[in-house]
């Protein structure tokens, strides 16, 4: 079985079948990550360029090491967004990348789209390392990877996902994800930062996480950004920490297996506790290790690799 | 020098006239309609020129008054002279350009300038619109009537709103003096924001900034007031949503001064085709959904809604070819109108074609106080010639200089075949002459 498209542009593309693909191939890619030796040739001679136009650590160095253990020769452009406007324009970079036989772009973007204008403009395959608030699909597939490794199942579970939904493009990949895996997925946040008619994806929205944080299975816990205050959506950061903060007082009601989730980077004490982040429920540091191994999954899933034969 | 349209199916809403007679143009002006038998012998002479319509409608000039020529300042997108022929090209004889070049025309050294250039380069008549405010900055009042006596048909500040409501009474008030239309562009920009679609189900999930129909609402039902209080003449432009129709509507009822219009996007393309990122679908206001569409056409059939204008906005390739989020709002509109409404509102029965005429001839006339829009004896011969049979895909070459268009490649039926201005024809068979 093979992956639809020439581009993952978000998980709202895929169906449950590719979804499942790129879940069962990331897992003996996992497994390399235990030998001395964590490469694996199958991109060989195949060149992924790095276009982030937004700072990124986290996101950018997973997928580099992912390229790399699978032998690609990998190249980092970053761009700061402010010179979009007047610099040059996105189809023109795109062009040059085209020129240049680029076999994979992954780009990172602060404008929802941007990987679909990529995708349309040139024939190399575009992964979307995060659009605005539109999109964050590996993060999402990782996500979910997480979450089956560890409760053996999608279906049925209830994934909460706390913060500030209407800016976050994890949460969107994560709803389309879940639901498409028969996950149900409940949204928690403000009311100014729940987005429009978010229920028509197929979620429940809370504004009260102790009403429903007895049923969860799982909780997927948002950074929340300090400017969104000034933007008036919410008084202050003490308020926000008070009625959504994930705390050991929060936690006393939920499962004794309940999961705790977070995409990175944290804000400890502010949407999280420092003493929850690092606890025996948090699988926040297990995200970042499964992030590489899904992230070679999707590169060598797109370059048309066969799960069967993932790390001959 | 006379001409006559021979054969054509004349529809002439303002003298309620819709049947098969022949237009003898005399000297620029409509000089005789009548069947072929009512002619004389001496109306028709040996150098009379024949223009045959035969299976042709032929309705008075149309007239869009909404558009942007982008001169001065802009050139690069479209000029006097390149907007007049797609005017022509679309079969309109008149049209209205709206003040927000660079500079504003916000005095009389610019509204001279616009009817100057379009006299000598333009190839249809140019009626200028000024600013409400200086600069359209919303605060102080322009020349308004210096501007009325240069030969400005009503006052905008479009692209942006007024948004100080006593700037607003006042304007309203002090404009009734020159009995002059306030083309008002609806929205509220704490609520609108640096949004750029509509907000919904859609913006959720393409993670685009939304525009609350609120913010358009609003600001209608606040100008309606505004008309209720001082008996000033309120034009509402480019009108989107169900409750801006019923607002209108009710406000009609109560016989406050208001009349309005809607573009051809509004009715023919909904939020859903926002999906891609095509930026040629970001225009402000912003495309709505379904149910809008549904109100929309309500309001065009029982009357709230007297006209449809173009909004023409031309915009470079290379300022829409970027992301959605910094792509500038805009459609070009003047060479798709026609086949639009005859598509979208004729063909599905939703507006006779006698009324969708009356929208681009008779109505607009009255709003903006030409003497325009009618095919009576003595009045000026601009003329439009349409085969509502032809069929064509839409290219993406446009007679304006700018392509922004979302209906490229889009099949339509029912295009303008021949325009006549002043009894002179410029443009015939799709060509410019």
């Amino acid at each position: 079985m093979r992956l639809k498209h020439k581009d993952l542009l978000g998980l709202e593309y895929l169906d449950k079948e590719e979804i499942n693909l790129i879940l069962e191939t990331s897992r003996p890619f996992k497994e390399l990550f235990t030998r001395s030796v964590k490469k694996v040739p199958p991109l060989r001679g195949k060149t992924v360029v790095l276009l982030f136009y937004e700072p990124s650590t986290r996101t950018r160095t997973s997928f580099e090491l992912a390229a790399k253990r699978l032998s690609a020769d990998v190249l980092n452009i970053s761009a700061s967004t402010s010179s979009v406007a007047k610099g040059e324009s996105l189809i023109d970079t795109a062009k040059t990348l085209e020129a240049m036989k680029a076999d994979f772009v992954v780009i990172r973007h602060s404008m929802a789209g941007a990987p679909q204008i990529l995708a349309r403009t040139i024939s190399a395959c575009i992964i979307n390392a995060g659009d605005g608030t539109h999109e964050h699909p590996t993060q999402g597939l990782l996500d979910m990877f997480t979450i089956w490794e560890k409760k053996g199942r999608l279906s049925g579970l209830k994934v909460g996902i706390v913060g500030d939904i209407l800016h976050s493009r994890v949460a969107r990949s994560n709803i389309w994800g879940l639901n498409k895996m028969g996950a149900r997925v409940y949204v928690v946040g403000p009311a100014t930062l729940i987005p429009p008619r978010i229920e028509d994806m197929g979620v429940k929205v809370y504004y009260d996480l102790d009403e429903i944080i007895d049923e969860l299975d799982v909780v997927n816990v948002l950074r929340i950004q300090v400017e969104r205050q000034k933007e008036n959506l919410f008084p202050s950061l003490r308020e926000y920490n008070e009625i959504f903060g994930i705390t050991e007082e929060r936690l006393k009601r939920a499962k004794g297996d309940l999961l705790v989730m977070h995409p990175g980077p944290m804000n400890r004490g502010i949407e999280i506790s420092s003493s929850v982040a690092d606890s025996s429920r948090s699988v926040i540091t297990e995200q970042v290790t499964n992030g590489i191994a899904v992230r070679m999954a999707v590169l060598y899933l797109l370059a048309g690799g066969d799960s069967q034969a993932v790390t001959k | 020098m006379k001409s006559i349209i021979r054969n054509g199916r004349v529809v002439d809403p303002k003298n309620k006239i819709d049947k098969k007679v022949d237009v003898l143009i005399e000297n620029g002006k409509i000089a005789k309609i009548g069947e072929s038998s009512q002619f004389r012998p001496g109306d028709v002479t040996r150098s009379t020129v024949t223009i045959d319509a035969q299976g042709k409608v032929v309705t008075p000039g149309l007239i869009d008054m909404h558009t942007h020529l982008r001169e001065p300042g802009r050139e690069d997108e479209e000029t006097i002279a390149s907007g007049t022929r797609a005017a022509a090209q679309g079969g309109f004889t008149s049209i209205c350009c709206m003040p927000n070049t660079e500079p504003v025309i916000d005095s009389v050294s610019g509204v001279k300038f616009i009817l100057a250039t379009a006299s000598q380069e333009g190839v249809v008549n140019v009626y200028p619109i000024g600013s409400i405010t200086k600069g359209q900055k919303g605060e102080e009042l322009a020349e308004i009537g210096k501007m009325r006596i240069a030969g400005i048909v009503g006052i905008s500040d479009d692209g942006k709103p007024v948004m100080n409501a006593q700037i607003m009474r006042r304007t309203l008030e002090y404009a009734k003096m020159f009995n002059l239309p306030i083309i008002s562009h609806c929205e509220d920009l704490n609520l609108s924001l640096d949004g750029v679609m509509n907000e919904g189900f859609t913006s959720t999930v393409l993670g685009l900034k939304g525009i609350p129909r609120q913010a358009e609402e609003i600001m209608v039902a606040r100008d309606i007031a505004l008309a209720e209080l001082t008996g000033g003449k309120l034009h509402l432009a480019h009108i989107t949503t169900r409750r801006s129709v019923e607002l209108i509507r009710q406000a009609k009822k109560k016989k406050i001064s208001v009349t309005c219009e809607t573009a051809p996007h509004y009715f023919s393309l909904s939020e859903e085709d926002v999906r891609g990122y095509n930026t040629n679908t970001k225009v402000n206001p912003p495309l709505r959904t379904k149910d809008d569409i549904e109100a929309l056409c309500e309001g065009l059939a029982d009357g709230t809604i007297d006209c449809i204008a173009s909004d023409h906005a031309p915009h470079l390739d290379e300022e829409k070819d970027l992301e959605y989020n910094i792509a500038p709002f805009g459609i070009i509109g003047l060479e798709t109108m026609v086949p639009l409404i005859l598509t979208n509102l004729v063909s599905k029965k939703i507006l006779s074609l006698d009324q969708a005429i009356a929208k681009l001839t008779v109505n607009p006339a009255n709003i903006l106080g030409l003497e325009k829009g009618t095919l009576s004896i003595g009045s000026d011969a601009d003329l439009t010639i349409i085969d509502l049979n032809l069929k064509k895909k839409i290219g993406s070459q446009f007679t304006s200089q700018s392509k922004n268009s979302p209906f490229i490649g889009m099949e339509l039926g029912g295009f303008p075949v021949a325009t006549i201005v002043g009894g002179k024809v410029v443009m015939k068979d799709g060509k410019l002459i």
